[in-house]
Formats: C-alpha cells, sequence, structure tokens
C-alpha cells in the first residue's frame, strides 16, 4: 500500500497522458477515440478516488507526497503531494473527465482524435496545477494548461473561435510573465522553489519587495478566476469552448491558486490588499449578476453568472476566516458541479435546436420534459437552494463575511444572491415555459439519451449528496485549512461556524500566520 | 607540454573540408545530366562524422595547437557538436525540399559544408586573424546560399543587401582587431586577455571592444544592428533560412561569449549595460515588428531578432551561469527554429507557394503531421513548458535575474508574453478548418526519408530540452568553466604563444 501511496499521484499525472498517446495513436474509427477517452478518464477517476479513501483527516501537512530532483541546477524538483485543500479538487477534476468524454460523444463529429488527446492533456495539466509543490513544477503546469484549451477552442469554436482562442491564453499568458520574474526572484533570494521551504523563509525577506512580489502572483491568479475587472475573457471563452472542456476548467485553477499560493504564501501581503479584493470581489458578484440579467445568449449568461459566483468565492477566501475558506473550497467543489451540469444541459440543448439565442426558446418543457427537470434542479442548486450543495458554501461565506468581516459588503452581497436567483429562473422561464417558439416547434423533439443522462445523473445527485451532508467533505476540507495555533483541527459540527476563528485586525496577524508553517514543517 | 598533433585540434574543421572537396571534385567530373542528390548524402555522412570527431575531442586534454590559434575544450566541442547538428538536419531537410533539377545542386551541398567550416572555426580560434578569416569562410559561403534562388528576383536581391551589409559589419569586426592590436602587440586571445587591462591606450582598447560588438552584433541579428534580416530571410530558400537562422548565429553567440568574457572581462561594466539596451531594443522591436507581419518569413524574421535580445539577456548574469544559460538556450533555439523552418519548407515547397499566415489554414487537417509539428515547434518559440523554449528562456532570465537585472527580466518575459500572440495566430491558422473557396491551391506535403529524420532531429531535441535539460545544461556548464576559466588569473595560455614565437 506505500508503494501505491507513493505513487499515486504520479499514476493520476500519466494515465491521462498515456490515454491522449493512446488515442493519437490509434485509429480514427467508429468512436474508437471516444472509447479509448472514456476508459482513460474513467481510470484516472478511479486512481483518484484512491486519495479520499486513504487520506488521514486530521493530518496536517501534505500527504501522498514525491519530492524528487527534476534538474539540479536550479533546484527543481519533481515535488507533489495533496492536502484537505487539493484532495477534493482532484477528485471534481476526476469526475468531471469522464463526464466530459460523454457529453461530447456526439457534439464532436470531427477530429476526434486531435479533440480527446488534447482534451486528456488537459486533464494531466488540471492535476498537475493541484499537486504541484515545486513552483517550477506548477508553473509548467500552469502554462501548461492553456494549450489544448486554447487550441480547442480555435478549432471547434461557435463562431469565432481563433479569435477568442488568442483571447484566452493572452490574458493568461502575459499575466504569468510577472508571475515567472516573482517566482525567480524569490528563487535568487531563497535558493528554493519548494513551496514547503518557501513558506517557512518568506517571512525574513524584505517586505517592499515581497509587496510587488505577493501583487505578481495575485495578479496571475486573478485574471484565471477571473476577478472583476480583468474578466475580459470569460464570455468568449464560454461562448467559444467546446462544452467538455469549459466545464472542466471553469474557475478552478485560479482559486485554488489563489489559496494555495497567494495566501499559503504571503498571508501578510495577502491580507494587506484583502480590502480591495473583497471590494472587488462584491463589485464583481453585483456586475455578474446585472449583466447576466440582459444577456441574450444563454453561454453569455452562463459566463457572467459564473462571474458572479466565482466572486463570491473570492469574498470567501480574503475574509480570511476558517470559515470562510472552508466555504469558499466547498463552493468551488459545488459550483464545478452545478455548472457543469448547466453547461451539459445547454449544451444538448444547443446540438438539438442549433441556437444559443434565449428569445429563439420556448416551451421547451413539454417537448423535453426530462431535460426541464434536469435543468430546473441544476438551477435550483446554482440558486443555492437549502439541501443543495450550493448552499451550504453560500452560507459559510456569507455568515463568515457577515459576522466578522463586514456587514456592509455582506448585505450588498446577498443581493447579488437574490439577483442570481432571478435571471436564472427567469433563463427557465424562457427556455422551457411559455408558448412554443417557432425553434422549438420545427425542430423534431428529442429528449436526453442515455448517455447524457448518465452524465447529468452523477453530478445531480452529488449535488444533492453534498447539500445533505456536507460533514463528510468538510472534516478533509478543514484539514488543509487550519488556521489557528490548535495543532488539532475541531471540526465536530463542521456547518456551524467556528468561534474562534484568528484574524480580527491586522494587529494580531504575525503570530496565527507562523503556526500553520510550523506545524507544517 | 602540448602532446597533442596539432591536427586533432581541428579534425572536425578536416572532415568537413574534405567532404565539402570531395563534393565539388564528384560534382565537377559528372556529367551534367546525373542527378546531384547523391551529393547531399554525402554531406550529411560527412557532418556526422564531423559531429563524432567532435565528440571524440573530449577525450583529448584541454589545449591550443597551431601555435595558439586554435583550442579544443568543452565549450568548443559544444558549439561543434551544435553547429554539425544544424548542419546535418538542414542537409537532410535539403535533400527532400530541393527541386531535382535545380542547378549547381552539388554546389550547394559544398557550400553549407564549407559554411560549416567556418563557423566552426569560429568558435575554435582563439586568434583574431583566425577569428576574421573563419567568420568570412562562413559569411561568404551563406552570402552564396542567400542567392541561390537566381530565376526569382528575390534571391539576388537579398543576397546583395546581404553580401553589402555583412562586409560592412566584418569590416567593423577587422578594425577592431586592428586597434587591439594596436594597443597591445598581439591578437591571441588570450595574451590579449593579460594585456588589455594594463594596455597604455585604454581609448583604443574601447574603440576596439565597440566596433568588435558591432561586427558580432550584427551577426546574430540584434537590434539595431537588424535590419537585414527580414529581407535576407524572404529571398533565401527555405533550407538555407533554417540554416541562417541558426547556425551562423550559434557561431556568433560563441564568438560573443569569447569576446566579452575572454577578451575584455575586465570592461564588463561597459559592456554589460551595453548588451542589457541591445538585449531590450532586440526583443521590443523584434516582437512588435513581428506582430504586424503577415509574411511567414518575414514574421520569423522578426521573432528570431527577439531571441537574440532573449539570448544576450542571459549575458547580464554572473560569470559561469551567465555563459552556460546562454549555449543553453542557443541549442533550444538552434532546435526549434530550425524545425519550424523545416516544417515550412516542407508545406510551402521550394518556390514557396504558401507565404503568409492565412496560407497555412487548415494545415492540421490537410497533414495532422506537418500540423501538429509546427505547433510543437511554435509553442517552444512561445515558450510553453516542457519544450526546450521555455527552459531557455528560464534558464537566461534566471541567471539575469540572478544578476540584478530585474527589469531586463520584467521586460523580456512581458515580451514573451507579447510574442505569444503572433506565434499562436500563426498556431492557431493551421488548426482552423481550411476555407471552402481556395481548397485545391494547397498541396500535401510530400514526406521523405531525410525529411522526416530532419523533423524528427529537431522535434526530439526541442522535446528532451524541455522534459530532461539536465544533460545539455550539464554540457553547457562544463563548456562554461572552460572558457570563464583560463584568463582569469592563470598565467599558463600565454606560455604556449611565447615559447611558439
Amino acid at each position: 500500500m506505500t508503494a501505491i501511496n507513493y505513487s499515486i499521484l504520479a499514476l493520476i499525472l500519466l494515465a491521462p497522458l498515456a490515454g491522449a498517446l493512446a488515442v493519437s495513436l490509434a485509429p480514427d474509427r467508429a468512436k474508437l477515440p471516444n472509447w479509448i477517452a472514456l476508459a482513460t478518464t474513467l481510470v484516472t477517476f478511479l486512481l483518484t478516488l484512491h486519495l479520499p479513501a486513504h487520506f488521514a483527516a486530521g493530518q496536517s501537512g501534505f500527504q501522498f507526497e514525491v519530492n524528487q530532483p527534476w534538474i539540479e541546477n536550479p533546484a527543481i524538483f519533481y515535488h507533489v503531494g495533496i492536502d484537505g485543500l487539493s484532495l477534493w479538487l482532484v477528485v471534481l477534476v476526476g469526475l468531471l473527465a469522464p463526464i466530459g468524454v460523454v457529453a461530447s460523444w456526439n457534439a464532436i463529429e470531427s477530429r476526434r482524435k486531435v479533440f480527446y488527446s488534447l482534451f486528456l492533456v488537459q486533464q494531466t495539466a488540471m492535476f498537475g496545477v493541484f499537486v504541484s509543490l515545486d513552483l517550477i513544477l506548477y508553473y509548467a503546469f500552469w502554462e501548461l494548461s492553456l494549450l489544448p484549451m486554447a487550441v480547442l477552442i480555435a478549432m471547434y469554436g461557435r463562431k469565432n473561435g481563433p479569435r477568442a482562442a488568442l483571447k484566452f491564453f493572452l490574458f493568461t499568458f502575459i499575466p504569468s510573465a510577472p508571475l515567472l520574474v516573482a517566482i525567480l526572484w524569490l528563487y535568487t533570494q531563497t535558493r528554493t522553489f519548494n513551496f514547503v521551504e518557501l513558506q517557512s523563509q518568506i517571512a525574513v525577506l524584505p517586505a517592499g519587495a515581497l509587496f510587488w512580489v505577493a501583487l505578481a502572483f495575485l495578479f496571475a491568479f486573478a485574471v484565471k478566476v477571473p476577478v472583476f475587472p480583468l474578466h475580459g475573457w470569460l464570455a468568449d471563452t464560454y461562448n467559444e469552448a467546446p462544452v467538455a472542456l469549459a466545464m472542466v476548467v471553469a474557475g478552478k485553477l485560479g482559486l485554488y491558486s489563489m489559496l494555495r499560493f497567494h495566501i499559503g504564501l504571503f498571508p501578510v501581503q495577502a491580507r494587506q490588499i484583502a480590502p480591495l479584493l473583497i471590494a472587488l470581489a462584491v463589485i464583481g458578484i453585483l456586475y455578474g449578476a446585472c449583466l447576466a440579467l440582459v444577456q441574450r445568449d444563454f453561454w453569455r449568461l452562463l459566463a457572467y453568472a459564473a462571474l458572479s459566483h466565482l466572486s463570491l468565492i473570492v469574498l470567501g477566501i480574503y475574509g480570511f476566516t476558517f470559515t470562510g475558506w472552508t466555504g469558499a473550497i466547498y463552493q468551488i467543489l459545488s459550483h464545478g458541479i452545478i455548472d457543469g451540469a448547466l453547461f451539459l444541459l445547454l449544451g444538448a440543448i444547443e446540438l438539438r435546436y442549433g441556437s444559443s439565442q434565449i428569445p429563439d426558446y420556448g416551451g421547451l418543457a413539454s417537448k423535453l420534459p426530462r431535460a426541464a427537470t434536469y435543468f430546473v434542479l441544476a438551477t435550483l442548486g446554482m440558486i443555492g437552494l437549502p439541501l443543495l450543495s450550493g448552499f451550504v458554501g453560500e452560507f459559510l461565506i456569507f455568515s463568515s463575511t457577515f459576522t466578522e468581516v463586514s456587514r456592509g459588503w455582506a448585505i450588498a452581497a446577498a443581493v447579488g444572491v437574490i439577483l442570481g436567483a432571478a435571471y436564472m429562473l427567469w433563463l427557465v422561464q424562457r427556455l422551457f415555459h411559455g408558448p412554443e417558439s417557432a425553434l422549438v416547434a420545427t425542430k423534431p423533439p428529442v429528449d436526453l439519451y442515455r448517455g447524457e443522462l448518465a452524465a447529468l445523473t452523477p453530478l445531480l445527485l452529488l449535488m444533492l449528496f453534498m447539500g445533505v451532508s456536507p460533514a463528510l467533505w468538510l472534516n478533509q476540507i478543514q484539514s488543509g485549512v487550519h488556521l489557528d495555533a490548535q495543532p488539532k483541527p475541531a471540526v465536530n459540527s463542521p456547518a456551524i461556524p467556528q468561534p474562534r476563528i484568528v484574524f480580527v485586525s491586522p494587529d494580531n496577524a504575525p503570530a496565527p500566520i507562523q503556526s500553520p508553517r510550523e506545524v507544517q514543517r | 607540454m602540448n602532446q597533442v598533433p596539432d591536427i586533432f585540434r581541428i579534425l572536425p574543421e578536416v572532415v568537413l573540408t574534405l567532404t565539402g572537396v570531395v563534393i565539388m571534385l564528384i560534382d565537377a567530373s559528372l556529367p551534367t545530366s546525373w542527378p546531384r542528390r547523391p551529393l547531399g548524402w554525402v554531406a550529411a555522412i560527412g557532418s556526422t562524422a564531423a559531429i563524432w570527431t567532435s565528440l571524440w575531442q573530449l577525450s583529448l586534454p584541454q589545449g591550443t595547437g597551431f601555435y595558439s590559434t586554435v583550442e579544443t575544450s568543452a565549450f568548443t566541442v559544444f558549439f561543434h557538436v551544435l553547429i554539425c547538428g544544424i548542419v546535418l538536419v538542414v542537409l537532410l531537410l535539403s535533400l527532400d525540399t530541393l527541386p531535382a533539377q535545380s542547378h549547381h545542386q552539388g554546389e550547394f551541398y559544398a557550400l553549407i559544408v564549407f559554411g560549416a567550416v567556418g563557423m566552426c572555426l569560429m568558435t575554435s580560434a582563439v586568434e583574431l586573424l583566425l577569428v576574421f578569416i573563419a567568420l568570412e569562410i562562413s559569411s561568404i559561403s551563406t552570402y552564396i546560399l542567400t542567392g541561390y534562388r537566381k530565376q526569382t528576383a528575390k534571391g539576388p536581391e537579398a543576397a546583395i543587401k546581404y553580401f553589402l551589409l555583412g562586409s560592412f559589419a566584418t569590416a567593423f569586426f577587422l578594425y577592431g582587431i586592428a586597434l587591439v592590436f594596436g594597443a597591445t602587440g598581439t591578437t591571441q586571445i588570450y595574451a590579449l586577455a593579460h594585456l588589455i587591462p594594463t594596455a597604455q591606450n585604454q581609448g583604443f582598447v574601447l574603440a576596439a571592444l565597440a566596433l568588435m560588438l558591432v561586427g558580432v552584433l550584427f551577426k546574430v541579428s540584434a537590434a539595431p544592428f537588424h535590419v537585414w534580416t527580414p529581407d535576407v530571410y524572404e529571398g533565401a530558400p527555405l533550407p538555407v533560412v533554417a540554416l541562417l537562422s541558426t547556425a551562423p548565429k550559434a557561431a556568433a553567440f560563441a564568438l560573443l561569449l569569447r569576446v566579452v568574457y575572454e577578451i575584455f572581462p575586465n570592461l564588463h561594466t561597459l559592456w554589460t549595460p551595453l548588451l542589457w539596451i541591445v538585449a531590450i531594443l532586440s526583443m521590443t522591436v523584434g516582437n512588435f515588428a513581428a506582430l504586424r507581419q503577415k509574411n511567414v518569413k518575414r514574421m520569423l524574421a522578426y521573432s528570431s531578432i527577439a531571441h537574440a535580445g532573449y539570448l544576450i539577456a542571459a549575458f547580464a548574469g554572473v560569470g559561469a551561469n551567465g555563459i552556460a544559460a546562454a549555449s543553453f538556450y542557443t541549442v533550444a533555439y538552434a532546435a526549434m527554429n530550425a524545425g519550424v523552418f523545416a516544417v515550412i519548407a516542407l508545406v510551402a515547397g521550394y518556390d514557396e507557394q504558401l507565404s503568409v499566415i492565412e496560407d497555412f489554414r487548415g494545415l492540421l487537417y490537410r497533414s495532422p503531421l506537418s500540423g501538429s509539428l509546427l505547433i510543437l515547434f511554435l509553442i517552444s518559440l512561445v515558450g510553453i513548458p516542457f519544450t526546450g523554449g521555455f527552459f531557455g528562456k528560464f534558464y537566461a532570465f534566471s541567471t539575469a535575474m540572478d544578476g540584478g537585472a530585474i527589469a531586463l527580466v520584467i521586460i523580456g518575459l512581458l515580451n514573451s508574453g507579447l510574442a505569444a500572440a503572433y506565434y499562436l495566430r500563426f498556431a492557431l491558422a493551421s488548426v482552423q478548418r481550411p476555407a471552402e473557396n481556395n481548397q485545391p491551391a494547397a498541396p500535401k506535403p510530400a514526406f521523405g526519408a531525410a525529411v522526416i529524420a530532419a523533423l524528427f532531429l529537431a522535434a526530439a531535441a526541442t522535446l528532451v530540452l524541455g522534459i530532461a535539460p539536465g544533460a545539455t545544461l550539464g554540457a553547457a556548464q562544463s563548456a562554461a568553466h572552460t572558457l570563464q576559466a583560463p584568463p582569469v588569473e592563470t598565467t599558463q595560455p600565454a606560455i604556449p604563444l611565447q615559447s611558439h614565437q
């Protein structure tokens, strides 16, 4: 078992690559690439399930850790490991991948070999980002994650693929230049790229320079999330990207990176800049919701809805509270699942009717009853109905913001949630109810078939399950997020906000920040 | 002290020269109707032999021969292998892309091999006059090769432009040699390293440094000495561009390393800021100009100017690390640039039916192999991880960061972000669905065994440098140490000079 534990992360990283190689070598005949991709992603998903099964909750530091030299000078290591923060994200990517393959089963008709091999490479890059603990390794996967996405957007874009692909690529690639500068600067100061070592050495570095270094990290991540004024790429990407990729990629990388590498490495600088991010997050929540209300294209609507929801997570992250972080991670997972389900459903509808314009639709409910049911369920999850997964994260974030950060911002953000209910329910009304539109009337009604149901059902079940019993997940999540000085993370009643949250005012900041580092060493 | 026969010190050059002479002789004695293609294989075998002999030179003790005019060391072997490797790839590429009926094919191969002799000698010569001769050998070969397509208007134009500007630049270099001789009374590089700090007339020394830099920076097409590049690339046949953009530059960078680190190490406070400015100018000018290009060759010409800038950024690094980073970058750049021109040569054909980016639309659909290779080389030029381009840039900028040049690093990396725009535009054009109307114009590229070997070599090098750069970096570091070691304090190298005289 130790051998498996030692090599499990390498296996998870290599399995999709091996699949990609197999797809590119196999002949493009009778759905063979689809089957290879499906088999690969299912195997990979099973491999990722090994992680929660053998994850020791309550143990601090990284688990399944491997640290092997890759390049001697400068000292770059193949250093991977996971903790409560990355554990479920890895599983989520593992879960979404086979669903993405099923979602593309009929949607992708041409160049299947290219599509599936790049899709699998993308998966490796995503896993790599979540498990890397060496900054250069992390950066390498971060950059690698751009490329399959850009190529596939260009190939399969709905109208203006190459333009959207270039926009997507440059929006992430150019901010990653300062990120690399910052990483190199850290190396010149500390002679290490090791995340854990850097955590312990960062406090002695000159504060003035650290401010800029932290800002460079934050900037790269904020574009990727995206945070309010940096969201220019989002709508085009959602509009043009193949469904399977958009659902796998959306949101997670940037938010994870913020938690791990911005707050994790630069707690003091992150706290300095937190008020700005809280303000931007609230603006993003409201702005995204308002724009979502007026979209005529449902992909753009989903994009601005995502901006709104991702901003809420940013709010949770930069409130600097235990509850907020737990909620944020939970919400990343939940948003990944619900957004994925909505992507699948809208993709299925667009595949049938060939339009993404909301006014073209109306009265779908009687034609596609199953799709309507699933869509309403996913919508309810999206707007945060209790007992569905969206509620837990939102509640944790709001309660921490309201009680410990700022009532004003919390109330403003809550307005965004109300708007969220408005645009989502209005979308349901316009698509599924009312009189049948000309488009809906002319095309033959084809309800969701088995493949699509097989992809959607697990997502919706998971959404329900995560809403009913969050404790299962929160235990392991919280072992990655403990802030306070006590070594044992107390998580008896996870859904209830923890009373002894550490950071209230900047004055007592340095003392508690020391502790997680020492524990992790 | 010097037990090694002198001839061993120049064995790769001898092998290449013999190959070239044999090709010329066979070419002259064969009836004109006979095909000349086999001569290309002779040249390829000759360059492979040159690689082997260079590697064999590693077993020799480091030292000089022929009255301290040529040197063998890890540094010279590093660049010999690189240059001969590039030449091999270019020869393999030419074998399948030159039309069978083209005139003077034997001369074409012979000139490539003679050019390689000059380039190799440039890296191993430690006597400035020999350096100059080597520079001329390589330049004259490339001038002729540039004008190889005589029937086109652009070919001879490019050749004449290159010839005039190139002669001008080498004259600068020669003038620099004259001044340095005037200041110190010698042109032997190790002797110079000792005499320059104590030279009577430091004005001569400074002028010599400036003039020599002009000559070398012209060869590497760094801004502001870059104006010839796009025109020359546009006029020259594609295999020649693959050569021009890599091998002479590698040799010139080796020469630049020698000039600044061996001849003028004491003036580093002077040349470091100069090179920073050149680096920043090259990157910025190259990238901004490339953004506006529609013609593929012109775009890549400007991109090569930008890459020269990234490479010179490594010179801001301190000592051996900077040299190693620059050497590594040369290799990575050579692999990906030779590769990208090889793909274009294969797809566009000798007469370049496809010349603008739009023509490459749908390449991935027409020919999946060449399309995916094109994307691989382009993303390596962008600097995406797990390709050689990433580690090239990474080492260059991390050593520059070590040298304290934060501003340079920031500008450089922002530039490389900007550069992604035009590389990616090209790469994404190839994945776009082909437009329906002009479908029949573009033929499917024909893969021959030689061109497949060339592409395989370039692609393998690009990937290996990106995934396991350790071995090449190690070689670059030992090369850097041999380059840096002699002039610092030991008086050893000066002795053979005096004893021979």
